[in-house]
């Protein structure tokens, strides 16, 4: 049970990790939005399903709402030219209030609702003893959706403009585009994929809250310095596999983290501790050992 | 047809650090004429490059291309129709993508970048004779990344990527000054060897007297924010380094350095 709760919670904050990724290792944006922009796509996704519809419809309209919400850090960066992390922190905060806003409350419970992980189709193909499997299939195969759709995307010649400009932006401008449109679109999708993961944590978890947006940063830039140090010798990998892999195996070290330090007295609700020491952690080990010896 | 207008630029005006560089600096280019500029630092050389591409802002004054004035342009519009090559050889392309990567986006300059591929295969053969010009076995390595080339390679795809599409104006920024002097020379021919093939009009600032004097058909020599020397055509091919060295220390005397 273990081992399956882990690899359906690694690979849906996979998804988000995939937006992280794009902001911190194409951008070079530190973009804080996330913490607000996950809990949003959980309320959109909560309130729709609560509401009664179709929970496929929950995708589209929380990745939009995340890419909504990129959009304006965006803007609030680019042509207000305010400072990256100050821009996302402007609109994580804001975001809080936007969340309340959605659901009317802190705490919206989804039992007994259809969601994307149980309804009648996903109950009809995943039957007697598959029926445990049912959630990780859908999750696996929204997870493998995103992946393959970032691929593309980052494969056409807007998603190259995207790798130039956090590579090179003069680069950019020679070739005659307007960089800050292009950071602004790369905020968007990254949003919208951040929101995309939080649509689906809430229907899988059964339950929206507030503060369940907490701390999803250092999730994603963990995931993401996993995916992209550690496994950087798997070269079998692509980068964005390895990001999913690594938002798995994160989960998997905060799972071993909390079930065998009970020793010393660890709870649930230190979740966040572990978490942050598990980051400072994945930092230290990810660190080019070449690098830090010339700093020294 | 490039012109600059009674161009007026001041750095840091109201400061004891204000710079008056341009006052009323005039300057007509006509198409494609390969003009060689040279000048002491903070001549105004750099400050007229980016002028013109829209990095800086003039105080006053009108920039007009074939007429048009384009002074309130944004500057990655104004770019669309410039390939600019900067002293930096990491400026012009992109260190964490392959060659083929970086040629497929400067080949799709001006044609939008929307959803379509982003390489196409087809064109790497095309791509491969365009670096086999280059003469730096570069024809080999479209998988490997910009990042990992040496300088000179670096700026020998970044001079063949400015040109790749359809520009109207050439903008050179010290492009050899970066480089050693083997590489610089390898570069600079090629750069003739651009220009003369594309026509392009064409703006080369250096620090190279000798390239001056080689290359373009037209030398202006700046010195706070005018030009002392300008000529062209036969004047200019009559022209020796020993020449302008010495109308160039004569304006660094004067100065009293």
């Amino acid at each position: 049970m273990l081992v399956l709760s882990v690899l359906e919670q690694g690979l849906i904050y996979g998804v988000m990790a995939l937006g992280v990724y794009i902001t911190y290792k194409i951008l070079d944006f530190p973009d804080l939005t996330v913490d607000g922009s996950f809990p949003m796509g959980a309320a959109i996704g909560a309130m729709m399903v609560s509401g009664g519809m179709h929970p496929l419809l929950t995708l589209p309209a929380s990745f939009a709402a995340g890419a909504a919400a990129g959009t304006l850090t965006g803007i609030i960066h680019v042509k207000l030219k305010v400072r990256d992390l100050l821009s996302g922190i402007i609109m994580m905060t804001a975001l809080y209030t936007i969340n309340l806003r959605i659901t009317g409350k802190a705490n919206v419970p989804l039992y007994n609702k259809e969601t994307i992980f149980e309804n009648k189709a996903v109950g009809a193909l995943f039957t007697g003893a598959l029926a445990p499997f049912g959630t990780l299939a859908v999750i696996l195969l929204a997870a493998l959706a995103v992946k393959y759709l970032l691929d593309w995307y980052l494969s056409t010649r807007s998603g190259y403009l995207l790798q130039a400009v956090g590579d090179n932006d003069t680069f950019v401008t020679s070739m005659g585009v307007d960089k800050g449109m292009v950071k602004i679109i790369g905020l968007a999708v990254a949003n919208g994929l951040v929101a995309l993961g939080g649509c689906l944590f809430a229907q899988q978890q059964r339950f929206f809250d507030i503060s369940m947006g907490t701390g999803t940063v250092v999730i994603g830039l963990a995931s993401v310095i996993i995916g992209t140090s550690l496994l950087k010798k798997a070269s079998f990998l692509r980068v964005t596999s390895s990001v999913v892999a690594g938002s798995v195996l994160y989960k998997a070290c905060v799972a071993l983290a909390l079930r065998y330090m009970k020793v010393v007295n660890l709870q649930s609700k230190d979740l966040k501790l572990v978490t942050s020491l598990l980051f400072l952690f994945v930092l230290i080990v990810a660190q080019d050992r070449k690098k830090v010896k010339a700093n020294a | 047809m490039l012109e600059l207008k009674n161009i007026k630029k001041h750095y840091h005006p109201g400061t004891v650090n204000e710079v008056r560089l341009f006052e009323d600096f005039n300057l007509a280019i006509p198409d494609h004429q390969f003009v060689s500029v040279v000048g002491s630092n903070g001549s105004g050389k750099t400050s007229m490059l980016n002028l013109i591409c829209g990095s800086i802002a003039a105080d006053g004054g009108q920039i007009l291309v074939n007429g048009e004035d384009i002074s309130r342009k944004k500057d990655f519009e104004r770019q669309r129709a410039i390939g600019r090559v900067f002293q930096d050889p990491s400026k012009g392309t992109c260190p964490s993508m392959t060659i083929l990567e970086n040629m497929s986006i400067a080949d799709h300059k001006g044609k939008g970048y929307g959803l379509g591929k982003g390489k196409n295969k087809n064109k790497s053969g095309q791509y491969q004779e365009l670096l086999r010009s280059l003469n730096l076995g570069l024809e080999d390595k479209l998988e490997v990344k910009a990042g990992s080339l040496s300088g000179g390679q670096r700026q020998a795809l970044a001079l063949l990527m400015a040109t790749m599409a359809p520009i109207e104006f050439l903008i050179l920024d010290e492009h050899t000054a970066a480089l050693d002097p083997k590489t610089a020379e390898t570069v600079m021919e090629l750069t003739g060897k651009i220009v003369e093939q594309k026509q392009v009009t064409t703006i080369m600032v250096t620090h190279n007297l000798r390239y001056a004097v080689e290359y373009g058909d037209r030398l202006l020599m700046m010195h706070q924010g005018a030009a002392v020397l300008d000529c062209a055509g036969e004047e200019k091919a009559k022209l020796k380094v020993e020449g302008i060295l010495q109308i160039f220390n004569e304006i660094s005397i004067e100065c009293g350095n």
